[in-house]
């Protein structure tokens, strides 16, 4: 094993990250391939695909780049993540805009880009770049209130909602727009203006209601099971109740085979019939389990932009899980919103590693880093090798 | 606390002025009485006012403690809504950071509150899952389970019990084509075991890379045990419902058959599933439900010995066709009937073969002499004609350029019995003529012989009857001639003439006198009804049907022998020959109707054609066999129509 005692990078990064969420985040990764295993097949029978597990195959290759995506962006510090994001958010922000305009249309909506044989979702990638940029914004505002930190932020925001609601992609706005209001609740938004807030995403959704057929049905559909076709959600509750607490036991599941959208938004409901409830509970302590931790290190934090930045990353990696969870087992009207890291998707899987690695790397416990941060960032940036080993300073200053 | 006997002041100065009171009014009495009172009453007053004071200590008391436990209540009341009211405002503001210190703190506040609610959210999807959990059902299968493929069917039995029609479950074999291994070898070893197999079919079906494809439908167990042998993977098999008729072809017609998924397609069969079987088909209710069997007013004995001398008259005869028909005269039941050439039910067959088809319900014949017992009838109820009445059976009886003959003319004047043995068109024509065409039309029409008869039987013909009747076609008609009906149609309305004027629409199922009744129609007067029997019983006695005379039942009988039409011509050769025949002829009970399509002359029967040389013999020999296996007690002394004419003039004054 690794010394305390070694300075390098490897040992640092090892004594300095969240094992624990690191380790529940692998053990997600692989529940998510043998969900897969359950869920795909049907899905590809159903599409006429001739080999089963071809999206088992395909996750399983999407998923060795994610593990390095996952592991290399732990490695990196607050200010190299900034800049990176500023960089993704800018090219996927132009190929979001080329959506609308490259995209083959898919279920009567532009989110895929065909980039060199592979299809790429630009809004997946925009997410958690978007999330740190935004909360970079409102973590300058509180530090200099002098810079317009809180208009670029609303600027922002329009800027990746426009292409959003023109795709459209509902599921991805209300998530942009809850993360970013809930950073800006976090920025010491005043009480006034989060009604106003509140108000301007009701209106929002009340338009979306009353102008959207397909956001009227969906909404219609939840508050009154008669006014429509309700199978998908039908099938997915007749799932839970197949599966018991137990479940039917790996590949007994029938309910699965008229599921639609299985292996991805409804993923959750196959592992209901096949593995149980019981198992689906321990998922959701998984998922609750890496939320709350997440957050809770976001609030022992001491430098603002790493709070703000975690608190945004988890919160987007939570919003979707317990909005996929709570979809699936028909607390929420259908949207759709995959379950992170279990549901099938590459985009999806490499922009949540791209996340999460995000997110280890602001977690990683860093004493007397903000204070470091405030010392010394206005002054004069100090040179990259200087903060490389940031365990240092606190001895230095105890000294 | 002790309880304290202080005395307040008003209740202490009330007293001392009732003591005073007390007082005055001893003295009144020492004065009046003595001291003695006085003493008493003194006494007594003590006793009141300790009481008292004890009482009111003891209120008191109570009082006071209420009130403190009340007033301790409320302070801590207050206390507790002054406490959580600080309380939550320091939580409100402390979460929601509305103190504004810096904007760390607020932060701080607002993160722990997102995590509240990320909480609270979770457990409201664990909330909702548990719930789930419990109202689960890991056992309900979704689709039906794959024993609903085929459906189950109620047993079929006779009159007797017997049962003619059951189910019997068998295995059936499909494929998953999508988990074969290798078709090719799979239907190598399949052919082994079932060397029948449609080889393009099937491997067409192999190869199809469905998730599912029937292969065989009902193979025996030994067939099911070597296919499960072989150890395929991807070959399955599906316990289905077959039917099976172990009387084979003996009830063909009746029963009708069902199709490879079990519902009834013909005959009774599919009466069966018109009941409601088929909505519980649907249902997926009717599998492997014990259900009622249904009871038939068939006799399968009767069944056997009608369809055996059928099929030797029609080998003897090398008649197309040969039809037999037995009903209980008094019920409308249907005891037996056989329509030949029949097919055997097990085997699924092509409904358009000729062997498929009921002649009895589903062909419609010219019955010929048959019919003039209902001409008879009619003249006999409407009261103008008698059997005294004679009508001029010279020559023929000429329409413009049509001509009516007599097949055997005797050329004088016959009386009504004579017309009817001899069997004379023109007096039978001559006589309903006398009646009147419209008359004529509407008798038939109340016998039930110009609307499509239904019964239980899906399968029915409609009459075909002349669109303009005029004259001629009455004088036609009259003998049987220029309308064809279904010879069960025309049974019914025979049945009528004997069993004292009852029409009884005819039934397939069981059914009592009682019930009958309740169906019947009075269509002709008692006394219409013997005099019928008594012509019927003189045709065998002196008629055309003496070869139907089988002693000791005492059968009533009436020849028909109708051309066939061919080529909208009446072919003298192609003969339609059929033969009623009645008995117990004092009591009716039965009919049988026999019929033979084309039959040819035999050495035997010199030449002859006609319905006495072939239908009536063959009817005898079915009465013989029958009549003890319906309960029908032989007679020592036959019965002679003289006497039966005399018993009509008994019974109508009677009557009267």
């Amino acid at each position: 094993m690794m010394s305390r005692a070694d300075r390098t990078v490897l040992s640092e990064w090892w004594w300095t990250v969240d094992r624990l969420l690191l380790g529940s985040l692998l053990v997600l990764m692989m529940v998510g391939i043998v969900l897969c295993l359950a869920a795909s097949p049907p899905v590809a029978a159903r599409l006429g695909i001739a080999d089963p597990f071809h999206f088992v195959d395909r996750q399983v290759m999407f998923l060795i780049p994610a593990i390095f995506v996952l592991f290399g962006t732990s490695f990196l510090q607050p200010r190299t993540i900034r800049r990176i994001c500023v960089v993704v958010f800018a090219v996927f922000l132009v190929l979001l805009f080329a959506t609308l305009v490259l995209g083959p249309e898919v279920k009567g909506a532009r989110r895929w880009l065909n980039l060199a044989g592979v299809t790429v979702q630009p809004s997946e990638f925009l997410k958690p770049a978007f999330v740190v940029l935004a909360a970079w914004l409102f973590s300058e505002s509180g530090k200099r209130p002098e810079m317009p930190a809180q208009l670029l932020a609303i600027a922002l925001l329009g800027s990746v909602l426009l292409p959003l609601v023109m795709q459209p992609d509902f599921g991805q706005t209300t998530l942009v727009c809850l993360v970013w209001g809930a950073l800006f609740f976090l920025a010491g938004l005043r009480w006034i203006w989060m009604v106003g807030l509140a108000g301007a995403g009701a209106s929002g959704l009340l338009i979306a209601y009353k102008f959207v057929p397909h956001v009227t049905k969906r909404i219609d559909r939840f508050l009154d099971p008669a006014s429509g076709d309700t199978y998908q959600v039908d099938t997915a509750l007749e799932s839970f109740r197949h599966g018991g607490w137990l479940g039917q036991g790996p590949g007994e599941g029938t309910v699965k085979r008229i599921l639609p959208d299985g292996h991805t938004d409804f993923v959750f409901a196959v592992a209901a019939e096949e593995f149980g409830i019981i198992l689906c509970l321990i998922l959701l302590a998984l998922f609750a389990f890496i939320i709350l931790r997440s957050l809770n290190r976001a609030l022992k934090e001491q430098d603002p932009f790493s709070r703000f930045a975690a608190t945004g990353l988890a919160m987007l990696f939570g919003l979707q899980a317990s909005i996929n969870m709570a979809v699936n087992v028909h607390l929420m009207p259908a949207k759709g919103m995959t379950l992170p890291f279990i549901s099938y998707g590459g985009s999806s899987l490499i922009s949540l590693a791209f996340g999460m690695g995000m997110l280890l790397a602001l977690s990683r416990s860093r004493p007397g880093a903000a204070a470091m941060a405030a010392l010394s960032e206005p002054m004069q940036p100090p040179k990259s090798g200087v903060l490389a080993t940031p365990v240092e300073i606190p001895h230095a200053e105890a000294a | 606390m002790t309880p304290s006997f202080s005395i307040p002041a008003p209740l202490a100065k009330a007293g001392r002025l009732l003591g005073r009171a007390g007082a005055a009014t001893g003295r009144v009495l020492g004065r009046m009485g003595g001291v003695a009172g006085l003493f008493l009453l003194d006494l007594l007053w003590r006793m009141v006012r300790a009481v008292g004071m004890a009482f009111y200590g003891i209120l008191r008391w109570i009082v006071l403690r209420i009130y403190r436990l009340c007033r301790w209540f409320v302070m801590r009341a207050i206390g507790l809504v002054l406490f959580s009211y600080h309380a939550s405002i320091f939580i409100v503001r402390g979460l929601f950071g509305l103190d504004r210190v810096d904007q760390e703190t607020v932060a701080r506040a607002r993160l722990k509150l997102i995590i509240l609610a990320f909480s609270l959210v979770f457990v409201a999807i664990a909330g909702r899952l548990t719930i789930l959990a419990l109202t689960s059902d890991p056992n309900g299968t979704r689709g039906g389970g794959s024993e609903a493929v085929a459906s189950a069917r109620p047993d079929i039995v006779d009159r007797n019990g017997d049962v003619i029609a059951i189910d019997v479950r068998s295995p059936s074999l499909f494929a998953e084509p999508k988990r074969l291994i290798d078709p090719d070898e799979t239907l190598e070893g399949l052919l082994k075991v079932l060397p029948d197999l449609d080889v393009a079919e099937v491997r067409a079906r192999l190869n199809s890379g469905k998730g599912f494809a029937w292969l065989k439908r009902e193979i025996t167990p030994a067939q099911q045990r070597a296919i499960y042998r072989l150890g395929f993977p991807g070959i399955g098999f599906v316990r289905e419902n077959r039917r099976i008729y172990p009387d084979g072809p003996t009830f063909s017609h009746v029963l009708g058959n069902v199709n490879v998924d079990n519902q009834g397609i013909a005959g009774l069969e599919k009466y069966v599933d018109n009941r409601g079987l088929a909505e519980l088909h649907l249902a997926g209710l009717a599998t492997d439900r014990q259900q009622e069997p249904v009871a038939l007013a068939m006799d399968s004995r009767v069944q056997h010995a009608l369809r055996d001398e059928l099929l030797k008259a029609r080998d003897k005869f090398k008649a197309k066709a040969a039809m037999g028909l037995v009903t209980n005269v008094r019920t409308g039941e249907v005891v037996s009937m056989v329509s030949l050439p029949d097919f055997d039910p097990n085997q699924s067959g092509d409904p358009r073969d000729n062997a498929h088809l009921n002649r009895l319900t589903t062909g419609v014949f010219e019955m010929g002499s048959t019919f003039k017992s209902l001409s008879f009838a009619m003249a006999l109820d409407s009261g103008k004609v008698t059997l005294g009445s004679s009508f001029d059976a010279r020559g023929a009886l000429s329409f413009g350029r049509f001509a009516i003959h007599d097949f055997h003319a005797e050329g004088r004047v016959l009386s009504v019995p004579e017309i009817y043995i001899y069997s004379s068109n023109v007096g039978t024509a001559k006589m309903v003529l006398s009646l009147g065409v419209e008359a004529h039309k509407a008798f038939l029409r109340k016998m039930g012989q110009l609307d499509r008869l239904r019964t239980e039987l899906p399968e029915s013909a409609e009459p075909i009857v002349p669109r303009r009747w005029g004259e001629v076609n009455s004088a036609t008609i009259a003998f049987g001639h220029g309308i064809a009906v279904a010879p069960l149609q025309a049974v019914m309305a025979v049945n009528s003439m004997v069993n004292g004027g009852y029409l009884i629409p005819p039934t397939f199922m069981k059914r009592s006198e009682e019930e009958a009744m309740q169906v019947a129609t009075r269509v002709l007067k008692p006394e219409t009804s013997d005099k019928m029997r008594y012509l019927l019983r003189l045709n065998v006695e002196k008629g055309s049907g003496k070869s139907a005379n089988v002693p000791g039942y005492n059968v009533g009988a009436k020849t028909g022998t109708a051309e066939k039409v061919v080529n909208g011509r009446y072919a003298h050769n192609k003969l339609l020959t059929s033969f009623t025949a009645v008995f117990p002829m004092e009591k009716p009970q039965y009919l049988l109707l026999v019929m033979l399509d084309e039959p040819q002359p035999t050495p035997e029967t010199h030449g002859y054609a006609t319905s006495g040389w072939n239908a009536a013999p063959t009817a005898g020999k079915i009465v013989e066999r029958i009549a003890p296996m319906l309960n029908v007690a032989p007679r020592q002394t036959p019965l002679n129509s003289d006497q039966m004419l005399r018993d009509i003039g008994q019974k109508v004054a009677d009557r009267r």
